[in-house]
């Protein structure tokens, strides 16, 4: 048995001739919620979808819990819910009559759509047409329908799209709590960075359908070393002198220079080095990238 | 099979408070109530006449069929195959509703029978109001006589017949809904194919029955044999036919199409 709850083995898609999905090996692992991130247009949408068997993937390249999607369809989809894009709702009918009709085609007790209802704080509009809803209680309204077959894995496509800061903060108490105490899985897409790394487990980074990194959120953290940022009266000199030093510069621009950050003594001699040959130091520290910043690098790569 | 009657039980949920559906409801209430109404105002004029009931009936109910099969009908299917499509279109719901542990099949017989259905829901209350009518005329005005003949027979034929003749509109209507979302193609095709129907039936056009479109205006001129009854017109003729393998044909590509759509 499979300790992943999706994994797609070198998937590839292809809408015409342009490949959307490039060799994707994604490994979502059960209980977690993973974070799948790409700015827009990386394949996001298009990778939901085939797991989703909406778009047809080739043969034994995806396993929803150790089940290839094509030959087990129905009974995959019966342990997912979903959220993709734009929650699509039927907007002649009240947000509960939504729901009372995904009871229907699921063939659950019509008395989960109250408290679905309550659970994404939609009581009091319950009886409201869903098309007269704000963006965010339609995005509250798909959240339930999602949920509402209490699916063991949840895809969930820019969840927090709209949403008020509050919104944001209840979705994500409420993916914490789907994950720790009900044991579901959560993929979770979105292209906010900071978004995803208050709740994600895991992470899987996509550009241009290649997924350019996957792993825990620490593993993530690890790959942005800290670095020493410096500011002085001479830009020049003091590029040649921390060279002559033996001392590798990352990067540099108008004002500051960047090298890699080894101990706090060795910050120290830098500073001293500097000083001895005649340029006037106006900052040394130590900066540790931030995820957004690491994103960006780790997108603008291919 | 359970999952093709939960899909049609859906169909029906969030469907019923559309214009489609109540429209099967409200177009032979209307009509027929129309219809009765001007027979009842004009009483006078058609006691006159001396009407024996046959010829009472046949005038009566043809006021009806004559209006409903030649226009009404084809562009009130047209429309019904729009709408239950567009339902899903309109709110880009086919993705959701192939994400849902239903067959895909279940989900497309679900849909295209409830387009059956409403068609055969609105031409059962067409037939069913119009002897209704008839006989609460009788009991308006004594002096008609409805009485004298049952009409029963006769109109279940005929509706029965026009029930037959329509699925091939609906068909290729429903097949054309599936496959664009708007407004204009669909219904810009149907009326252009209705126009020609109803053209290509009156000119008498040999093969005009090989049209969908022309099926219904086809199928209600009935040609009494002599010595024959009225009633004993043939129900299954060619135009039938055609209709009906119009909406085999196209029952079975419209799931192909819809089973290799991907869903962007």
């Amino acid at each position: 048995m499979s300790n992943f709850a999706i994994e797609t083995v070198g998937l590839t898609y292809n809408f015409g001739n342009q490949t959307v999905v490039k060799d994707l090996c994604l490994q979502v692992p059960k209980g977690s919620i993973y974070g799948f991130l790409g700015p827009n247009g990386a394949g996001k949408t298009t990778t939901i979808k085939i797991l989703l068997n909406l778009l047809q993937s080739p043969a034994d390249r995806v396993f929803i819990f150790g089940k290839e999607i094509n030959n087990n369809r129905i009974a995959s989809l019966k342990r997912m819910g979903s959220l993709v894009e734009q929650p699509a709702i039927y907007a002649h009918l009240t947000g509960k009559e939504n729901l009372v009709n995904r009871c229907i085609l699921l063939g659950i007790k019509k008395s989960k759509c109250a408290e679905m209802l309550s659970l994404v704080g939609l009581t009091d509009a319950a009886n409201k047409k869903a098309g007269k809803y704000s963006l965010g209680m339609k995005q509250r309204l798909g959240i339930a329908l999602a949920l509402i077959s209490d699916p063991e894995l949840l895809l969930l496509d820019e969840p927090t799209n709209g949403l008020d800061p509050n919104g944001i903060i209840e979705i994500r108490n409420l993916m914490i709590d789907l994950t720790t105490k009900h044991g579901k899985t959560i993929l979770v897409s979105s292209h906010l960075l900071a978004e995803i790394e208050r709740t994600a487990s895991h992470v899987g980074i996509i550009n241009k359908g290649e997924l350019l990194f996957q792993g825990t959120i620490s593993e993530l953290h690890d790959l942005s070393k800290p670095s020493v940022k410096i500011e002085t009266n001479n830009q020049e000199k003091t590029m040649t002198v921390l060279t002559n030093a033996g001392i590798d510069i990352l990067q540099s621009d108008a004002q500051t220079i960047s090298v890699v950050f080894k101990t706090k003594e060795e910050m120290g001699s830098m500073n001293a080095l500097l000083v001895q040959n005649g340029i006037s130091v106006f900052s040394i520290g130590k900066e540790r990238k931030d995820l957004e910043n690491l994103f960006l690098d780790i997108t603008s790569k291919n | 099979m359970r999952s093709s009657f939960i899909s049609l039980q859906s169909e029906f949920y969030k469907s019923r408070k559309t214009l489609a559906f109540w429209a099967a409801i409200i177009l032979p209430i209307l009509i027929c109530g129309l219809i009765a109404f001007g027979f009842y105002s004009n009483s006078d004029k058609l006691l006159k006449l001396n009407y024996p009931g046959l010829a009472l009936w046949g005038n009566y109910s043809g006021a009806t069929l004559n209006v409903m099969g030649m226009l009404i009908l084809p562009f009130y299917v047209m429309f019904m195959a729009f709408s239950v499509n567009n339902i899903e279109h309109k709110n880009d719901t086919w993705k959701t509703l192939f994400a849902q542990p239903l067959n895909k099949f279940s989900i497309y017989t679900a849909k295209y029978l409830y387009a059956v259905l409403l068609l055969l829901i609105c031409l059962f209350l067409f037939a069913f109001l119009t002897i209704t009518f008839g006989y609460l005329l009788q009991i308006l005005v004594p002096k008609f006589t409805f009485n004298d003949y049952n009409p029963i027979l006769l109109l279940t034929k005929f509706y029965s017949k026009l029930f037959l003749a329509s699925l091939g509109i609906l068909s290729v209507q429903f097949v054309f809904s599936l496959i664009w979302s708007d407004f204009l193609k669909p219904m810009g095709i149907g009326f252009v194919g209705i126009i020609a129907g109803i053209i290509t039936a009156n000119v008498g056009w040999k093969y005009a029955f090989l049209i969908p479109y022309s099926d219904p205006t086809l199928a209600l001129r009935v040609t009494r044999v002599k010595g024959a009854k009225l009633e004993d017109f043939p129900v299954f003729t060619q135009e039938i036919w055609v209709s009906l393998a119009f909406a085999l044909a196209m029952f079975i590509i419209g799931y192909f199409i819809l089973a290799k759509r991907n869903i962007k």
